[in-house]
């Protein structure tokens, strides 16, 4: 029964349901939104454990990445799919439920294919299932979009996410260890800057990409902006 | 699913328990199914790794053994079948290593110990003919970089405990006495990590350096 | 040092689970404006820690030994649903407590501490003594980091921040700087 629900959702391909999509959105707009306008981590400031724990190489920033992109495609292109059948009380239950199989399947999956990668990022890889930004788009946009535009805004913000991390898993590698993709870069009189690797240096490293994303926008607004404060808190409000 | 595709989302106030239920029993029923299937398909291959690397581990210790068994501990005892009613994963083990003609090798033994960080797991072999350990290999630790995971870098530290006799003694590198075999020199900077694998080993022999004894013992004669 | 008193030090300081391992960020950036404020969080945070323990430690008794594969979905119900009643019985047992507490109970469901806990103390293999003691060390560990935060936040309000750092950007330059004071807990554990 379930699964016939589940099969049809190409027949909601491109039906207008949300009562926001006025005009229509080009998918090129849905696509690169995720990537630097609405940039999860570095503008709407969701899913920082894993920015800040994994980034200590650009080998784990990329599995990292990787297996999130997964699980927030699937989860969105599943969560629009069945959009229509769930009801609304259960919502949330469905797109955790939802979210917790993906990730328990690449969680499998990456300990299968790369068991070296799959210990050094530990118990991060389970901890995706609370990465605010997967809960995010199914609630905010998945839930209330086709299928087609669920794929692409995941993939934007999947990519964003993927960026993000590795410009400071490469900030955060060269620094504290002098390599780059586990390469030496400086030779061996090169003395590793530690703490970049350490918790403290993802900390500031986050902290000064902040500071450098706000002063732009700033700068290019020509005045004050909003400062960003995680947007996960009114997220998980709904989930109880 | 009683409602006819394209109606949109129902409305909230109209909604049966029994549909609550159903879809998320349903929902249930196949992300379990599908969770069993990957399971199925990706398990042979994660346990095949976690053996390749526990074998790995043991021949790096036991210098290329041609066999190994698994000895399980039971009563103060070492056993290589224990009884039925027990579960083989909750009992602590160790392995002896065996060459091609039937004499045993030594044994490789787990330890884990609290470090700098977090603890750090090791194996180590031991031989119980001559009292001496043959090789100690780091597993796991979360030690600081550059400083304390030199445990698991630095080769002349790792090469002190081949031969070493227990129970060790760590020294400050270059202040010991020259001939004792139980002397390690300890890594520079790193000190509380090479201490730390020190004391695992020496508490591990400790508590089963007998049982091992006494089973090598019983197993020649 | 008893392995008992060893976990829970392990947990509230020298591997801190904000500081050390970014659990629990989002309350860390998002409630750590007022002291009051954080000292509440981090006593709801603690409860509910120390009632997943449990829970987690019968499910790993009693269920998981047949289904090991299902273990994270079971976390998450189970968090989900403790959260709730949790909060139905503070709610009937003390409205005092409810409304000093019950903002935070919610907003606790999908915080990484919360599954943090229950992934670490699954595959460290702890009893139920010491899982116990995870979860109270790990408790003290999220309020005190809280707490640090919020006075350094309280004292710095009135200060001229530039425009770009306020925010986000100063909670992160901060906490890389009291990470980097933790980091000298480290050592603390080995005896010898």
């Amino acid at each position: 029964m379930t699964h016939g629900a589940v099969e049809p959702a190409s027949m909601t391909h491109g039906a207008p349901v949300a009562p926001r999509a006025r005009r229509p959105v080009a998918p090129r707009e849905d696509l690169l939104r995720g990537v630097w306008k609405e940039n999860p981590v570095l503008v709407q400031v969701l899913g920082m454990c894993p920015t800040l724990a994994v980034t200590n190489s650009v080998a784990n920033s990329i599995a990292m990445g990787l297996a999130t992109l997964f699980v927030l495609v699937g989860s969105c292109v599943l969560v629009s799919g069945i959009r229509r059948w769930v009801p609304d009380q259960v919502r949330i239950a469905t797109f955790v439920l939802i979210i917790a199989t993906f990730v328990t399947v690449a969680d499998m999956t990456l300990e299968a294919v790369a068991p070296a990668i799959h210990k050094s990022l530990g118990a991060f890889v389970p901890l995706i299932v609370v990465n605010c930004i997967i809960l995010a788009r199914a609630e905010a946009f998945a839930s209330r979009q086709s299928v087609g535009r669920s794929a692409l805004d995941a993939l934007g913000m999947g990519f964003g996410f993927i960026l993000t991390l590795l410009l400071m898993g490469t900030i955060r590698e060269i620094l504290g260890s002098g390599t780059l993709l586990g390469r030496s870069l400086f030779g061996p009189s090169y003395e590793p800057w530690v703490i970049m690797v350490l918790p403290p240096g993802g900390f500031l490293t986050l902290g000064a990409l902040l500071l450098v994303v706000g002063w732009w926008r700033q700068r290019k607004a020509g005045r004050a902006v909003p400062v960003n404060e995680p947007a996960c808190a009114p997220t998980v409000g709904k989930v109880a | 699913m009683t409602d006819p595709a394209g109606t949109g989302q129902p409305a909230a106030a109209d909604v049966r328990t029994s549909r609550l239920v159903t879809t998320l029993g349903g929902l249930g029923a196949l992300a379990g199914l599908l969770i069993v299937v990957v399971f199925r398909w990706t398990q042979p291959s994660i346990q095949a790794h976690k053996a390749e690397v526990l074998r790995q581990a043991i021949n790096e210790v036991l210098k290329e053994p041609d066999s190994y068994d698994t000895l399980y501990l039971v009563d103060g005892k070492l056993e290589t079948e224990p009884a039925a009613g027990l579960d083989r994963t909750k009992l602590e083990q160790v392995y002896l290593g065996h060459r091609g003609n039937g004499g045993s090798v030594g044994f490789a033994v787990a330890a884990a110990e609290p470090g700098f960080q977090d603890v750090i797991r090791l194996i180590f072999g031991y031989d119980p003919k001559t009292g001496h350990l043959m090789a100690m290999k780091v597993l796991e630790s979360k030690e600081t970089p550059g400083l304390g995971d030199k445990i698991l870098k630095d080769s002349a530290f790792i090469g002190e405990f081949e031969g070493a006799a227990v129970p060790l003694n760590g020294v400050k590198r270059g202040s010991g006495k020259a001939g004792d075999a139980s002397q390690v020199d300890m890594i520079t900077g790193a000190t509380i990590s090479s201490r730390t694998v020190i004391r695992a080993i020496n508490q591990t022999i400790a508590r089963l350096g007998p049982i091992m004894d006494a089973y090598a013992r019983n197993a020649t004669q | 040092m008893g392995e008992l008193t060893w976990i829970f030090v392990s947990a509230m300081v020298v591997n801190n689970f904000t500081l050390m391992l970014f659990l629990g960020l989002c309350p860390f950036i998002g409630v750590s404006n007022r002291i009051a404020t954080a000292l509440r969080m981090g006593a709801a945070n603690t409860f509910v820690l120390v009632m997943t323990a449990v829970c987690v430690w019968v499910l790993n008794t009693f269920v998981l030994v047949y289904a090991p594969y299902l273990r994270l979905i079971s976390f998450i119900v189970v968090i989900a649903s403790l959260v709730q009643i949790v909060e139905m019985v503070i709610k009937k047992v003390s409205p005092v407590l409810f409304r000093e507490l019950g903002i935070y109970l919610p907003l606790i469901t999908t915080n990484c501490a919360i599954l943090g806990l229950a992934i670490f103390q699954t595959s460290r293999g702890y009893d139920f003594l010491e899982g116990l003691s995870f979860a109270v060390g790990a408790g003290a560990g999220l309020t005190l980091a809280l707490v640090l935060m919020a006075s350094i936040r309280e004292s710095s309000e009135l200060a001229n921040i530039p425009q770009p750092v306020r925010g986000t950007a100063l909670v992160l330059l901060i906490a890389g700087s009291l990470s980097l004071a933790f980091m000298g807990f480290a050592g603390l554990l080995s005896s010898g």
